[in-house]
């Protein structure tokens, strides 16, 4: 039997490696608790990764400000975090070292911004903006992560029964 | 993880500025350079900066592509006593345009001071993520 280590995508967790019928939540008796604990921090979890990669994006527009005819980028995240939501763990298999990774970004809501002020250059980066958007993704991003730790701290206590 | 690639585009910028820093300093530094008769005046040097896509992600950071020479034309200034000064009395200057390179400083700190707060941004949310749970 084939026993390669597979990348197996996971929206909320990212990469796993492992055989196939390595996640227990799929396989064993156990599956229904585990598959409900899984699907109340779905979704915050999911706007975790995102939130994380418009902090990336935007981090990349403030990073290239100066370079010459690029063009400032942007995540939707609600389109994004929709199709997070609606695909059921998308399973991507990568079988090659050289296979690229799938991303939410090149997946949904990845786009480019139009310009305000564009530079003579054809650099539309206008810091001011860029930087009042990475404060509020910041801020977001905080927000969701107090979301799941709220939802962490009910199941904790539900398990322990105080 | 995506707020691990921040560190990388921004550190990637951060050393681009760094470099351009570098530039500026060696310019404003020669600003005042003579040339000897017979060689060549020193050329203000400007930084070339192209976006560089990351390894596994959508973003893109910066790398410096090219030192390029400055083609502005070395002044001429008429100094018959300067020991370099030609047969007619004049010498050849460095083309260094000092408020330029005034204007490429500020520019240049500015831009690194934003990368450094973006840094430290993601360093907090990681902190922050880190504590998830506890």
């Amino acid at each position: 039997m084939e026993q390669a280590i597979k990348f197996v995508f996971v929206p909320h967790t990212g990469y796993r490696t492992g055989a196939d019928n390595s996640m227990p939540w799929h396989t064993n008796g156990h599956a229904s608790m585990i598959d409900s604990i899984e699907q109340s921090l779905r979704f915050q979890g999911n706007a975790l990764q995102l939130r994380a990669q418009r902090q990336q994006v935007l981090s990349a527009n403030i990073a290239n400000a100066d370079t010459p005819g690029y063009k400032a980028m942007d995540i939707d995240f609600t389109s994004a975090l929709r199709d997070a939501m609606s695909s059921s763990p998308i399973v991507q298999r990568v079988t090659a070292p050289g296979h690229l990774r799938a991303q939410f970004a090149a997946s949904a809501g990845g786009f480019e911004r139009d310009a305000i002020q564009p530079a003579q250059d054809g650099n539309t980066v206008d810091m001011d903006a860029e930087r009042a958007r990475f404060a509020e993704n910041a801020v977001r991003y905080e927000a969701t992560l107090r979301f799941l730790n709220g939802k962490i701290r009910t199941l904790l206590s539900a398990i322990q029964g105080q | 993880m995506s707020l691990m690639q921040i560190f990388d585009i921004a550190g990637s910028a951060v050393s681009a500025q760094s470099q351009r820093l570098n530039a500026v300093a060696s310019n404003i530094a020669n600003a005042d350079t003579a040339a000897a008769p017979g060689t060549q005046a020193y050329r203000a040097k400007q930084v070339v900066f192209q976006a560089l896509p990351m390894a596994g992600a959508a973003a893109q950071g910066v790398r410096v592509i090219q030192i390029a020479n400055d083609n502005a034309e070395a002044p001429l200034r008429h100094d018959p006593h300067h020991p370099f000064a030609n047969k007619d009395g004049y010498v050849s200057f460095s083309n260094v345009n000092v408020v330029e390179e005034m204007v490429n400083m500020i520019a240049a700190s500015r831009s690194y001071q934003n990368n450094i707060e973006t840094m430290n941004t993601a360093k907090t949310l990681m902190l922050k993520t880190l504590q998830l749970g506890t």
